[in-house]
């Protein structure tokens, strides 16, 4: 059986719950109980109309827990309304879902937690290992989530923009435990564009696919982190480049610039280059300055600084970054590299260290210690 | 079965005897050093001995409450002269001499010329539930 087939069917599923009366919280849980019964009935017992068969088993279950409490009358008002068995509605609520699940009253880490099982269909100790807490903390996160939602309205119409925050931030999260969070979010995020036609929506989607065909050159095999320059690109996944190129350029073509698709145009540009020497640098520069323009990041700003320097010399890219903060996350690695290039190798070796102090996390850390090892063995040679 | 804390310093445990900093080894060495962390607690999973390892960054702050209505008082970064935590791993094993063992095989990871750091772990000893009997 495939799970994620199954898993895709769980939007779905739920918002006929929904329609059909059922409260979200209640109705997820549901969803839920039928997810985890088709794991254990379908290998043996296939059923002919899978998404028929997650309704029909949910809605008993809702029923079920519905049952023992007060709104035993409300339940068999329930009850007369429930639709003769047979295929079920065309109705699509998924986009509604997702709205639902990113609501701006949610904080971050329960929108995400909310989106991975209500529209993900991961179970809570799948999305625990992901993030890895304990699976009771998760399970409380979930349900919080689920009482800080339950007075929207389900048909109220929602910000795309916030959905997008929560999926980039699903994909960030990356690997880690038996859940793939990056091809969770790819899936996620295809879903939505097939549910809503926005240009932002196509651009994260193809951001995310540029980023995950290298994912395979990104690390070496002592797990060591491996810079863009430096990756293998015979290794990075062409088909999955093709595709986020081609929905890059439709999502372009329709000339409502946003974020997500100026980002993907620099991984585009990035994928693109058959050696990291034949990077079209200058355009990137071009990217950058309309991403520093859309968002007014002081990251984005960073970055270009980077560009420029490849793109007119380190000197250059120097000159870019010296308005800058120090205290931004990544500036000491962004100077040491430009140091190094412009020939500086003891500032270099200073700042890289420096940098594998300040690092978030310990892939980065070992890289950057590495770079400052290496300057300063080659500078006592 | 007992669990134990092996703490790693970055400031604070008396000096390794190979105390090069990092970033005057080779990268190779740093490699090395990885490795050897990394088959550590590999080694200790299937041991059916590992509980947890983290590392955290350097910066901290002190942070107390100061009173109804007002924000916490905060105090750092910590002065050079502070005790300051690497990192740790949580092991679960069968006495104290396992414990001391292992912190000593952690300790043997190799550093700059690829000879044991000989670092300073401490290990601590977690206090546990009560026992069910007490007679």
């Amino acid at each position: 059986m495939n799970e994620v087939l199954l898993r895709s069917l769980t939007p779905n599923v739920l918002g006929i719950l929904v329609r059909r009366g059922a409260d979200f919280a209640a109705a997820e849980d549901a969803v839920q109980d039928a997810l985890v019964e088709a794991v254990r009935v379908w290998p043996a017992d296939p059923p002919r109309d899978p998404k028929g068969w997650l309704v029909t088993v949910a809605w008993r279950r809702f029923l079920d827990a519905t049952r023992a409490d007060a709104a035993r009358r409300r339940r068999e008002d329930l009850v007369d309304e429930e639709p003769a068995p047979g295929p079920a509605p065309a109705v699509d609520d998924t986009l509604q879902l997702y709205f639902l699940c990113a609501h701006p009253s949610l904080t971050p880490a329960s929108a995400v937690a909310l989106t991975l099982r209500a529209v993900g269909g991961l179970t809570t100790r799948q999305i625990a290992q992901a993030y890895l807490v304990p699976e009771a903390t998760m399970a409380q996160r979930i349900s919080r989530a689920k009482r800080t939602v339950s007075g929207v309205r389900f048909d109220q119409p929602g910000d795309v923009a916030t959905v997008l925050r929560v999926l980039y931030l699903v994909f960030n999260e990356g690997y880690s435990g038996d859940v793939d969070l990056a091809a969770e979010a790819i899936r996620l995020t295809r879903q939505l564009a097939a549910a809503i036609d926005h240009p932002e929506v196509a651009g994260l989607l193809a951001l995310m696919l540029l980023h995950h065909a290298r994912r395979a050159a990104r690390t070496a095999p002592d797990g060591s982190l491996v810079p863009l320059a430096e990756q293998d690109r015979g290794r990075w996944d062409t088909q999955s480049i093709a595709e986020g190129v081609e929905i890059l350029q439709a999502a372009l073509a329709r000339d409502r610039l946003g974020e997500f698709q100026a980002q993907a145009a620099i991984a585009a540009l990035h994928a693109d280059a058959p050696t990291a020497g034949e990077t079209d640098w200058v355009q990137i520069v071009e990217w950058y300055d309309e991403l520093a323009r859309l968002t007014d990041s002081p990251v984005v700003r960073l970055n270009r600084a980077v560009a420029v320097g490849e793109a007119d010399g380190a000197r250059a890219g120097l000159a870019a970054l010296a308005g800058l903060d120090p205290s931004l996350p990544r500036h000491a690695a962004v100077a040491a590299y430009l140091h190094e290039r412009d020939g500086d190798l003891a500032t270099s070796a200073r700042l890289y260290a420096e940098a594998a102090q300040h690092a978030p996390n310990l892939p980065e850390r070992d890289y950057l210690m590495r770079q400052a090892a290496r300057l300063n063995a080659r500078q006592s040679r | 079965m007992a669990k134990y804390l092996l703490l790693k310093h970055y400031r604070g445990a008396p000096a390794a005897v190979n105390d090069v900093p990092m970033d005057r080894w080779t990268p190779e060495e740093i490699s090395a050093h990885m490795q050897y962390m990394h088959d550590f607690a590999a080694r200790l999973e299937e041991t059916g001995e590992f509980v947890d390892g983290q590392a955290l960054a350097p910066e901290g702050t002190f942070v107390r409450y100061d009173g109804e209505g007002r924000p916490p008082v905060t105090d750092g970064p910590f002065a050079e002269t502070k005790d300051l935590i690497a990192g740790w791993m949580v092991i679960d094993v069968d006495s104290y001499e396992r414990a001391i063992e292992l912190a000593g095989d952690l300790s043997a990871a190799p550093g700059a010329g690829g000879k044991p750091i000989h670092e300073w772990l401490e290990v601590r000893p977690f206090l546990t539930a009560p026992p069910t009997i007490t007679e």
